[in-house]
């Protein structure tokens, strides 16, 4: 059942991203960015994270979530250290996937030609 | 007068695009990633005995690594311009910006070609996140308590 739940959040993500594209001049740089704001929006009201419970590995995929992590990491150390915690928790959960995609960007690139 | 023309003629030159084939293009494609994500993650969590919190991440880095390695091969850039948003919205859309940007400046050298510009492309998604983020925690701060 998750498994149904994953395809319908993270297509129907993706159909609005694609209709955006398609029926204005914003580039996928713009899009992106609205998504990764909605992410952290839907994240203040706890939204998002019944999404999670809801879609599972569905709601991980898409970059909204990478905005979920940002907050909820910085929120969850807020409730330990008080106000600095916004600052100093704010990677906590995406340090892998950001460290990942340097680390593995870099040492492809040295690895592979560009080809076009 | 001349501005309106030229629009005009830019208008009835651009190739028309299907709106309803790529939306349903991106999302299949899209779904289809979700189902891998959530397919990743349950082969993590029975192989591991990991937690769910855990093997998310593990699946987020494997699709990182599968992004960048399928840019560096070539193959991304064909699959990017048959589905889209299908493919920018998932977390391989950020992967494939950091190494399309690195690939593309690696001549210009490892400092000024690589580490200068790698984050061109998906530098938005960070900041923007960051600071969308900042602003959304300070408010759930004061309004919500935490």
């Amino acid at each position: 059942m998750i498994y149904i739940n994953s395809f319908l959040f993270c297509g129907f993500v993706c159909l609005i991203g694609q209709l955006i594209l398609d029926n204005t001049k914003l580039t996928p740089g713009h899009i992106t960015t609205i998504f990764v704001v909605l992410g952290c929006f839907l994240d203040v009201f706890n939204i998002y994270d019944k999404i999670i419970l809801w879609a599972g590995g569905g709601a991980m995929v898409p970059i909204t979530s990478f905005g979920h992590l940002l907050i909820h990491g910085a929120m969850v150390t807020t409730t330990d250290v008080g106000i600095m915690g916004l600052m100093s928790g704010m990677f906590n959960l995406t340090a892998s996937g950001i460290t990942a995609a340097i680390v593995f960007s870099f040492v492809l690139s040295l690895i592979f030609k560009p080809k076009d | 007068m001349e501005d309106k023309k030229y629009k005009n003629l830019v208008d009835k030159h651009t190739p028309k695009e299907n709106v309803l084939d790529n939306a349903l293009i991106a999302f299949v494609v899209g779904g289809l990633m979700g189902i891998l994500g959530q397919g990743l993650i349950d082969i993590y969590t029975y192989l591991f005995n990991i937690s769910t919190s855990d093997a998310s991440m593990l699946m987020i880095v494997t699709l990182i690594f599968l992004g960048c390695l399928l840019t560096c091969l070539g193959f991304f850039d064909k699959m990017v311009h048959f589905a889209r948003c299908g493919l920018i919205i998932p977390i391989t859309g950020f992967a494939h910006a950091m190494m399309s940007a690195a690939l593309e400046y690696r001549k210009e050298g490892l400092v000024t070609g690589i580490g200068a510009n790698m984050f061109k492309l998906a530098g938005t998604v960070i900041i923007f996140g960051v600071v969308s983020a900042y602003i959304f925690g300070l408010i759930r701060l004061i309004i919500m308590g935490g």
